[in-house]
């Protein structure tokens, strides 16, 4: 463990829902450093958006540490995190109507002083934040009349124009077709790879994790399942104790992908 | 630009013809000599643009809030709160100038506390949701409450009571201008410093942190200040409706949904509404006057009945 204090570190890190009657995380660590490809994957309920919350100090951990680029996370003030960190979250809403280049304009918030207007720095940013994210055409668009895939880019160019060092995405590409998931994972892994960001992404697409992250982290009832590179998690009993179904497992490209097998038909 | 400048232009027609027009004759030449215009109608006039600037930067702040684009400052249970506090002091005869205002703000605080309090959920997060029920739910009671004290009370009470809620600015002087001058300030200013993270609200409150806005604090500093906003416009004038509703909607429609523009916007879009309303209040049946409140209902009405075609045609979040 050699360099500069990982980006996100989260160590051993247990939580619990007031009143709930067990943890939602218990003892789950995940380090994402400059560069790298992080997925978590698990089912439905299994923490994966309750680690985040965490990591980024939204939530308190009961026992374990949250730090953000070498900083506890509680300690970060919002604004100060928004310049390290962007998120595209599961949901949002637009309460009033807003064209593209003014929403992407909002990822700017973190920059701007306190009673500044916004200046050519940060109009520039915008327009870099929308060219990464192949959405220049879409700038003088209403959102709603954009289309779901054009909308996820739209809003991962908002967490770009924040100039963040680490993005945390929690599902986009959830009800999105094959195209836009491929383009939304192209653009994510070209982002690591050219801009050296780095990147948790939670997600459900177990074979799109395992082709373009770089390490995979398995969540099973907030416990970690199993940890490490694609190839190495994403065993055939891993996967099937997982997700409580059977699969099979086959190579492609070098990374293992899944194919969920069909239930066995009950013999008389 | 043009829009500010149509904004002024607009200010200052409604303000002139304020001055100008009225039950008594003043000629034009002896404005500014005229005892009726020096100590009625400018007062009158100022305070119009004061209590329809609050409103309309209270309508605007409180729909980012409660992320509900019909909202409206007295939804939120305020003018229950002020009715029944002014009604009170009507039926218990207290004496003095300031006895109905201070009554009717006292009112409308206790009704803010109310509100905030059942606002908060599990004891610390302001649930914009839950702040919105409350407020109907207080309103309700403390009407129902009113209506009582209203029924049981002597006839001449009644209209003095009846025609308070229904809103006027007849109670105008020099002193209420000046207590609202010293007074709106603070709120307008705690509002305009959080113009930026308000439209980071229209995200949700999740996005609106992870894009850095203290989110909690936030909403208390919005609430209470438009609250306090609302207090005092009911304070002095009584339950002006639809200026808070209307006022930012168009102002939307012109200068878009940017709060640093649209908070100066509807503070002046506002004043000018009441100050052409409050004119046609005291001109078109005089000698008698119309409670302003109906003025602004039978104009708001009709506005907002155009405004919610326009939202429906818009496609879901509307045009705007």
């Amino acid at each position: 463990m050699t360099g500069a204090a990982p980006l996100l570190s989260v160590q051993r890190v247990t939580y619990r829902y007031p009143g709930a009657p067990g943890d939602a995380l218990h003892d789950v660590s995940l380090e994402a450093r400059a560069g790298e490809f992080h997925a978590v994957l698990g089912p439905n309920g299994s923490g994966k958006t309750t680690l985040v919350r965490v990591a980024l100090g939204l939530l308190a951990p009961g026992t374990g540490t949250a730090e953000l680029a070498g900083r506890a996370a509680a300690v970060w003030s919002r604004r100060d995190l928004a310049r390290v960190v962007g998120v595209v979250a599961q949901r949002e809403d637009n309460l009033f109507p807003q064209q593209v280049r003014e929403t992407v304009l909002l990822g700017r918030y973190p920059h701007l002083s306190f009673w500044g207007a916004e200046r050519a720095a940060d109009r520039a940013a915008v327009t870099r934040a929308l060219e990464r994210c192949d959405a220049v055409a879409l700038a003088d668009r209403w959102i709603w009349t954009l289309s779901g895939g054009e909308y996820q880019r739209v809003r991962l160019a908002r967490a770009l124009a924040q100039e963040p060092s680490l993005l945390v995405l929690d599902e986009p590409t959830a009800s999105l077709d094959v195209r836009h998931e491929m383009e939304m994972f192209e653009l994510v892994r070209t982002l690591v790879d050219r801009h050296g960001l780095a990147v948790v992404m939670i997600t459900h697409h177990v074979n799109l994790a395992a082709r373009f992250a770089d390490r995979v982290l398995l969540l099973a009832d907030g416990r970690t399942a199993a940890q490490g590179a694609p190839g190495a998690v994403l065993s055939r009993e891993t996967v099937e104790r997982v997700f409580a179904w059977p699969v099979a497992i086959a190579p492609f490209d070098g990374r293992p992908q899944m194919i969920p097998l069909r239930q066995p038909k009950e013999s008389t | 630009m043009m829009r500010w400048l149509g904004l002024a232009a607009l200010v200052a027609v409604a303000l002139l013809s304020a001055v100008v027009l009225g039950p008594a004759h003043v000629a034009l030449g002896d404005l500014t000599s005229s005892e009726i215009v020096r100590s009625l109608r400018v007062p009158r006039a100022l305070l119009a643009l004061l209590v329809g600037g609050s409103l309309g930067v209270a309508g605007a702040s409180l729909q980012a809030l409660v992320r509900n684009p019909l909202a409206d400052p007295f939804l939120l249970g305020l003018s229950g709160g002020a009715g029944l506090g002014a009604v009170l002091a009507i039926a218990l005869h207290v004496a003095g100038p300031w006895a109905l205002p201070l009554a009717a703000f006292a009112g409308a605080l206790g009704a803010m506390a109310l509100v905030y309090r059942l606002g908060l959920v599990g004891g610390a997060q302001l649930d914009p949701r839950v702040l919105l029920l409350a407020g109907v739910a207080v309103g309700a009671f403390s009407g129902a409450i009113t209506t009582a004290i209203v029924s049981l009370a002597e006839a001449a009470d009644l209209r003095n009571a009846f025609l308070w809620l229904w809103g006027g600015l007849s109670g105008a002087s020099w002193d209420t201008v000046l207590v609202m001058a010293v007074y709106i300030p603070l709120p307008l200013i705690v509002l305009y410093a959080e113009a930026r993270p308000l439209d980071l609200l229209a995200l949700g409150e999740e996005p609106a942190t992870h894009l850095g806005a203290d989110v909690e604090p936030l909403k208390r500093r919005v609430y209470v200040a438009a609250s306090m906003l609302t207090a005092a416009a009911v304070a002095v004038s009584g339950v002006i409706g639809f200026v808070g509703l209307i006022v930012p909607h168009i102002t939307r429609l012109v200068w878009g949904h940017r709060h640093r523009a649209l908070f100066p916007a509807a503070f002046f879009g506002g004043g000018a509404l009441l100050l052409f309303a409050d004119t046609a209040a005291r001109v078109t049946v005089a000698p008698r006057e119309l409670p302003v409140g109906i003025v602004t209902a039978l104009v708001g009405v009709p506005l907002f009945a155009v405004l919610l075609r326009r939202w429906g045609a818009g496609g879901g979040g509307g045009r705007g």
